[in-house]
């Protein structure tokens, strides 16, 4: 019983772990105090460039850009998906489309999408859109392609029209399926983004923080935006798993 | 197969058989006609005829894979028969109402829906106005007399809760015909016996037809006015018995004489069935 109390602390236990093996090596300079800045530097790096640094304006534009590119997939992929998943023959004949496209490496893309859109924001936010919209669409139209057989019978048994059955069966049942793959899409799209960030000519975003800090050895800084990279990654996810306990609480049940 | 008398007629001893069903006090509710039905080589039903009185809960029990099922699921609209013809009083499916309560009732009320508006959903369907949705369906819950949590969704439910609401939702159209295909069979067997008794109530209250599909000869004979019996498939009527045993049945049924009789007559007519080749 009296292990419950402290189960929910259990987490912190890693994050101690981590820290304490990080400041004992630091402090024991077992590796080169330019490759691995003690947890402090990078803490204080951490704290000051978010704290109205150059840190902070970079978190907002790769946001922004996440943001972006998971909302224009999704406005597309939804609704694509929705229609995918209701005809079967519709998808069977893309199905390898799809797949074949959704196994690509989006960073394979950035040439051509470089020729179309140049080298600005639209690039960056349209690859990572296009990435993010496969895994969308056959998350979306396999959820709605393995809605309840049962489900639709008891809908059409009451009266509903094939409309209705689509309204407020379907769609409703392929919920949960639409939230794994916009998890799954905001995951791909940050990755797709911090990549362009570093490569694409670009001036800001955590991908130019972590590529610029390396170039000019500033290590804490280097370590910091990492951070920054992974406390927004963490955080898109829970927002959507937040978003989905809410709104789609049947899951799973 | 024998072209002459087709299966209603086919009577068997001791109990009174129908039909022609009650022609005297009851006009057939439902009337199928050379309903035929395969499924790739298997001839499950093959001009199939039948007579389901007004008002009477009719048990469909037989044989393993016989078509019971089927048989409602054709009468209900949900498969569609290769030939044949069901009326409801001279009306197509399209032209009346009727409820149908599915085995599974976790997959067939919506998880997102708190129970009140799942039992409510069809009268949205027949295009009922909302404040008259919600009075039609409060005033159900009250003429029934069931004591539940509407508010809670499905999956907060236990599985007989489930079924009730399940029910419930079929009732709140007041449907001229009720179809069951085994609604106990997922329960455990005290939630079984709470619910026959159940159903037994909204029976009597609602007065509604029902047709019950039931793997459980127990349940079939105790909750039914009449039992239809299938063959071994393609189906026919292996007999249709009338179980005049009075209601409310409670668990002293289960021991009177006359239902223990009937009981066994319907076992052998099932016996004999299952062993014909």
């Amino acid at each position: 019983m009296k292990s419950n109390r402290f189960e929910g602390l259990l987490p912190l236990v890693g994050v101690a772990g981590l820290l304490l093996v990080w400041f004992v090596v630091t402090w024991q300079q077992w590796v080169d105090p330019v490759l691995l800045p003690s947890p402090m530097a990078t803490f204080r790096a951490l704290w000051i460039g978010m704290n109205g640094g150059v840190l902070g304006f970079d978190f907002v534009k790769t946001i922004y850009r996440t943001a972006t590119s998971t909302l224009i997939a999704a406005v597309i992929a939804i609704p694509l998906g929705i229609v995918l998943g209701s005809s079967e023959k519709l998808y069977r004949s893309l199905e390898f489309v799809i797949d074949f496209f959704r196994s690509t490496p989006a960073s394979a893309m950035f040439p051509l999408f470089l020729v179309l859109f140049g080298v600005g924001d639209e690039t960056k936010i349209s690859v990572a859109a296009f990435g993010a919209i496969l895994v969308i669409l056959f998350n979306v139209a396999y959820g709605v392609m393995n809605a309840r057989k049962t489900r639709l019978l008891a809908a059409k048994v009451m009266g509903a029209s094939r409309l209705r059955v689509l309204f407020d069966v379907m769609l409703l049942e392929s919920l949960p399926q639409t939230f794994v793959g916009l998890r799954n899409g905001v995951s791909l799209a940050l990755v797709i983004i911090v990549v362009a960030e570093m490569f694409i000519g670009s001036q800001d975003g955590l991908g130019h923080s972590v590529f610029e800090a390396q170039q000019l050895f500033e290590m804490p800084r280097m370590y910091a935006a990492i951070f920054a990279a992974g406390a927004l990654g963490y955080g898109l996810n829970l927002l959507f798993l937040v978003i989905e306990r809410r709104y789609v609480h049947w899951t799973g049940k | 197969m024998d072209a002459a008398p087709h299966a209603l007629r086919i009577q068997s001893t001791g109990v009174r058989s129908a039909p022609p069903v009650g022609s005297a006090s009851k006009r057939p509710h439902v009337t199928i006609r050379g309903l035929s039905k395969r499924f790739d080589k298997a001839v499950i039903y093959d001009n199939f005829d039948l007579d389901i009185p007004r008002g009477e809960l009719i048990s469909v029990f037989g044989p393993n894979g016989c078509g019971k099922s089927t048989l409602i699921n054709m009468i209900a609209g949900l498969i569609p028969p290769d030939a044949g013809e069901i009326l409801f009083d001279g009306m197509r499916l399209a032209e009346i109402k009727f409820g149908y309560v599915f085995q599974n009732y976790r997959e067939a009320l919506f998880p997102w829906m708190r129970a009140f508006d799942n039992i409510a959903y069809p009268l949205k369907m027949m295009k009922v106005e909302k404040a008259q949705r919600r009075a039609r369906t409060e005033r159900l819950v009250a003429r029934l007399g069931i004591k539940l949590d509407l508010n809670l969704y499905p999956y907060q439910m236990s599985g007989g809760q489930q079924q009730l609401v399940s029910i419930m939702r079929a009732l709140v159209v007041e449907p001229e015909i009720l179809f069951l295909d085994e609604p106990f069979s997922a329960l455990d067997y005290e939630m079984t016996l709470f619910m026959r008794e159940q159903l037994q109530k909204l029976f009597l209250e609602s007065g509604t037809t029902m047709v019950l599909v039931s793997h459980d000869l127990e349940e079939a004979v105790y909750l039914a006015d009449r039992v239809l019996l299938l063959s071994r498939h393609p189906a026919q009527v292996a007999d249709f018995t009338l179980v005049g045993v009075a209601r409310p049945r409670t668990d002293a049924t289960l021991s009177d004489p006359e239902f223990v009789r009937l009981k066994a007559h319907c076992l052998d007519v099932f016996q004999r069935e299952v062993r014909r080749t």
